[in-house]
């Protein structure tokens, strides 16, 4: 088993996620710098959070474009595990590997706080440990989560069960107003994954709540589903 | 030559940043000022390339970089 996390100019998240695989999971992982392509030998791939490249033109817009999200995109499509937090979701709707936009929060603030999520899936590589509607405490921290789709995407997603997580109140219900989904994402939308679940996208950070210290310990269950969906392969 | 590449969101997508300017500028006074919607331009120069060429280009690169689909469409004007 081999995980891998992608460095970013501008990734900020991407220790913090290296943190939690190797030290707090006991992984083997490794860094994966945004100018390689070499990526072919690893099990998963993790595009971590942060503002790559500054963000500049539109949120992991130039990140779309550099010579690993090309290898990414051969990988995921080769059947390859690749999750996506927070920005490295964002980088995932700008390369197509996952459908959908990101829109600025309805508020136009930037909002770094817990958020409760329901597990609306737990046939993904990502949430396979969950319970069905498991309520997650874990947090958001980013300007532009307020996902968007058309209504063709969003019947799509729905009809084929790919929204993984939806903002919802610590009691799992979906409500949408400024406490429970407080970016404004259509249908509550937290987290997505592909047709195929093996590409899979979230805003909230599950590496900062992997740890008693930081206050929830619920973000971990997605790392354990992740490498038990790996071995069990 | 130079092209200027216009990014505006669809009209189908909230804007909430047109939305608060708009409040804005009720409050100053504009009351005859209805909806504001927020966009970005590009400026480009361009070298070498006939004006069909610059045409293509520009059209590709608004596509396929200045602008998300998903959420937003362009319009371009060509200075020959």
């Amino acid at each position: 088993m081999k995980l891998g996390v992608v460095v970013f100019p501008g990734s900020n998240c991407d220790h913090d996620a290296f943190h939690v695989l190797h030290d707090v999971l006991g992984q083997p992982t490794e860094w994966v710098w945004h100018e390689s392509t070499h990526i072919h030998h690893l099990d998963a791939v993790i595009l971590p959070g942060g503002f790559a490249y500054g963000d500049y033109l539109r949120t992991g817009a130039i990140a779309s474009h550099s010579p690993v999200m090309g290898a990414v995109k051969k990988f995921a499509r080769a059947g390859g595990v690749v999750l996506g937090i927070c920005n490295g979701f964002q980088i995932l709707l700008e390369s197509g590997l996952l459908p959908g936009a990101m829109l600025r929060n309805r508020r136009l603030k930037f909002l770094c706080r817990f958020v409760h999520l329901r597990v609306e899936n737990t046939a993904t590589p990502f949430t396979s440990a969950c319970r069905p509607a498991q309520v997650l405490k874990i947090p958001i921290a980013h300007m532009e989560g307020n996902y968007y789709a058309d209504a063709a995407t969003v019947r799509e997603l729905e009809r084929h069960q790919q929204i993984v997580f939806r903002y919802a109140t610590p009691a799992g219900e979906i409500v949408d107003d400024e406490e429970s989904n407080p970016n404004g994402a259509l249908a509550n939308i937290a987290g997505i994954a592909n047709r195929e679940r093996n590409v899979g996208g979230l805003m909230p950070h599950p590496e900062r709540a992997s740890e008693p210290l930081m206050g929830s310990t619920d973000g971990l269950v997605l790392f354990q589903s992740m490498i038990a969906s790996l071995v069990s392969k | 030559m130079k092209a200027r590449v216009y990014v505006t969101l669809k009209k189908t997508v909230l804007d909430p940043q047109g939305q608060t300017i708009h409040r804005a500028l009720a409050g100053l006074g504009y009351k005859s000022i209805k909806e504001v919607r927020q966009g970005k331009v590009f400026d480009l120069k361009l070298d070498g390339l006939s004006p069909d060429q610059a045409r293509q280009q520009v059209e590709q690169v608004a596509r396929d970089v200045l602008t998300n689909p998903v959420v937003e469409e362009f319009r371009y004007e060509l200075d020959e």
